[in-house]
């Protein structure tokens, strides 16, 4: 009888210590997986400058720099990646001239003004926005937004940086509008109350008290959207052409990084040929882009961070 | 006091009047603008539908791409998009919830795990055409998978890995620490506790942030356009069910094939009018798949919710 006992509590202990040892297998298991997300920014870093490596072997950085051609394609090819560059800013700068203003509106009367059945009704509603596959905001900007615009400005070519950037700026809407709302949303709302004892309206609190105590949100709501619509791809490469073209104009046709990269790959270039690394190179620059406007965005969301 | 400091009492009524006015007219300033971006929307889909209702039939379902517009259709298309899928939900799902576990039940606070947190939401940042330079180099060439299902798929997982940490985070978060107690206090491990109460609880939540990954996917172009997809793909990849023994065959992961968005891309970027019709015809029934994705998801979202009482 005695011995019995002894014998199960033996076996609870076998038990809990396989029990113990399964779970260290498992913690290692689950660790990996976290440690896929490190391997992934590894490895984007690594092929990118190990790739772009063969490109710069033949091309000097100072030419890649200053060159004012990109026709690497060509039998007199150019290495100047500043046109790429150039149609990129631009297309984000008409993006970000329709998302900045409407997202912030929009964010604004969904925080501080819209009755509270609206905002839930509304805001899934809006990110499904967000959800609309590019390739069809692509066809929505070609077929539909240029021809409009060519009524309006007359001699505005079939391709252009205007209407993909407007139809971009619509695309990122969601993302600075949900973003920043959700700032607006985290002021106390002790601060509201504040002001509104002072006598303030709806719409000066939200203006004075409400915008720039949530400023450092905003901020990076707006760095989102710059980020997607400098990464954005196929609306460009749909909408504003495959040329590259050095110029700030949007009336103009012009070929972004992203377009570029596209172009080549839809293309069937050997392996080896420059032509192939190049593209590498720019999506090199393009990440470093997007690279450069997330560190200004962390320290201007320092710069502003309000600690309530 | 001086009289040209203060303000008469009809003076401030009438500042008051002014600047309520300005409330209302700031409400129908979102109002508008919020509609014009839904009813954008709006036009948008009814205008694929319009654009590409000659199209819709069962022949453009059954068909292959070709080179006349009226008989091209998006079978080969809408297979390997599915099967892409396939492969993604495969991959993501599990990676994913892994790595949300990992950071959320098991991971200390130290600075190795700060290193994992800001790579996951660097990655979400990351241009969508960078991971398929990356798929490129590494998937393609490194590992030679060439331009198959099985790299398209491993690309797209990687893509929306940040989506599925990040909402399989929230909905373990969602948890509450008493039901943790309650299940070490029995003696139960950290893994008995994780797999027997905690996720039971998250399959909502995770469910959700899976769909909601997917719906990105299933339209992304520029990763799959990068790796090599082809647009003239008339062929289905080898069919996963075999006639002989072992009768499952894993031969379509390395077939080459072509997607929804790309077949999408490919009509519209042609300078023939017809194919505009078909490239429509597919936005719709791809826009259509996602909005019904995103829908799914919501609803998901809603009933979990409503189920579940602390």
């Amino acid at each position: 009888m005695s011995q019995g006992k002894a014998l199960k509590a033996q076996g609870a202990f076998a038990s809990l210590r396989y029990r113990k040892a399964r779970d260290r297998v498992v913690e290692l298991i689950l660790l990996a997986a976290g440690l896929v997300a490190v391997f992934t920014t590894v490895a984007i870093i690594f092929i990118l400058v190990y790739e772009s490596s063969f490109f710069f072997e033949n091309v000097s950085i100072k030419d890649f720099l200053t060159d004012t051609m990109w026709t690497p394609l060509f039998a007199d090819a150019r290495y100047g990646i500043a046109p790429l560059v150039a149609g990129t800013l631009t297309v984000t700068g008409v993006a970000l001239f329709v998302a900045i203003p409407l997202g912030t509106i929009i964010a604004i009367y969904l925080s501080e003004f819209a009755p509270h059945r609206v905002r839930e009704t509304v805001k899934p509603i809006l990110e499904l926005l967000g959800a609309v596959p590019t390739v069809v905001y692509g066809y929505f900007a070609l077929i539909m937004v240029t021809p409009l615009l060519q009524k309006l400005i007359p001699g505005l070519p079939g391709f252009n940086m205007l209407s993909a950037g407007l139809v971009i700026g619509l695309m990122i809407v969601p993302y600075v509008a949900s973003v920043s709302e959700d700032a607006m949303r985290a002021v106390p709302r002790y601060m509201r109350e504040g002001s509104y004892a002072m006598g303030a309206t709806k719409m000066q609190t939200a203006l004075r008290v409400v915008v720039p105590g949530a400023f450092s949100g905003i901020a990076a709501a707006y760095i989102l959207g710059i980020s997607r619509a400098v990464g954005e791809t196929m609306v460009v490469a749909i909408a504003a052409g495959m040329m590259p073209n050095l110029t700030f104009n949007p009336t103009e046709p012009a070929a972004t990084i992203t377009a570029y990269i596209v172009q080549v790959s839809l293309g069937d270039l050997p392996h080896d040929s420059i032509g192939y690394q190049s593209i590498f190179a720019a999506g090199l620059v393009l990440l470093l882009m997007t690279l450069v406007f997330n560190v200004i965005g962390f320290f201007l969301t320092r710069r502003f961070r309000e600690a309530y | 006091m001086a009289t040209t400091a203060a303000l008469t009492l009809e003076e401030i009524r009438k500042g008051l009047a002014w600047r309520k006015q300005l409330d209302k007219v700031f409400v129908l300033v979102g109002l508008a603008v919020l509609f014009g971006c839904l009813a954008t929307l709006a036009i948008l889909f009814a205008d694929l539908l319009q654009q590409g209702s000659s199209r819709f039939g069962w022949d453009f379902f059954t068909s292959f791409p070709s080179r006349k517009a009226e008989r091209a259709g998006i079978l080969s298309a809408a297979v390997g998009t599915s099967l892409i899928m396939v492969v993604t939900a495969l991959v993501a799902l599990p990676v994913g919830v892994a790595a949300a576990i990992y950071l959320e039940e098991y991971a200390p606070k130290n600075w190795f795990t700060g290193i994992i947190e800001i790579n996951v939401t660097n990655l979400a940042g990351v241009p969508s055409i960078v991971y398929g330079l990356l798929a490129l180099g590494l998937f393609v060439y490194q590992f030679n998978l060439g331009q198959s299902i099985l790299a398209a798929g491993l690309t797209l997982a990687l893509l929306i890995l940040p989506i599925v940490i990040v909402a399989t985070r929230e909905s373990l978060r969602a948890v509450p620490k008493a039901i943790r107690e309650a299940a070490y206090g029995l003696g139960a491990t950290r893994w008995e506790v994780t797999k027997d109460h905690v996720l039971p609880y998250s399959t909502g939540g995770i469910l959700t942030g899976l769909i909601l990954g997917l719906s990105r996917a299933i339209g992304e172009t520029a990763p799959i356009i990068t790796i090599g997809a082809l647009s003239f793909i008339a062929f289905l990849p080898p069919s996963p069910v075999t006639a002989e023994f072992p009768f499952l065959s894993l031969e379509w992961l390395k077939s080459e094939f072509t997607a929804m968005p790309i077949q999408i891309f490919n009509w519209v970027s042609r300078p023939d009018q017809a194919f505009q019709a078909n490239a429509a015809a597919a936005g719709a029934i791809l826009l259509g798949m996602t909005l019904l994705m995103n829908a799914i998801a919501i609803w998901i979202r809603y009933r979990f919710r409503k189920k579940i009482n602390w």
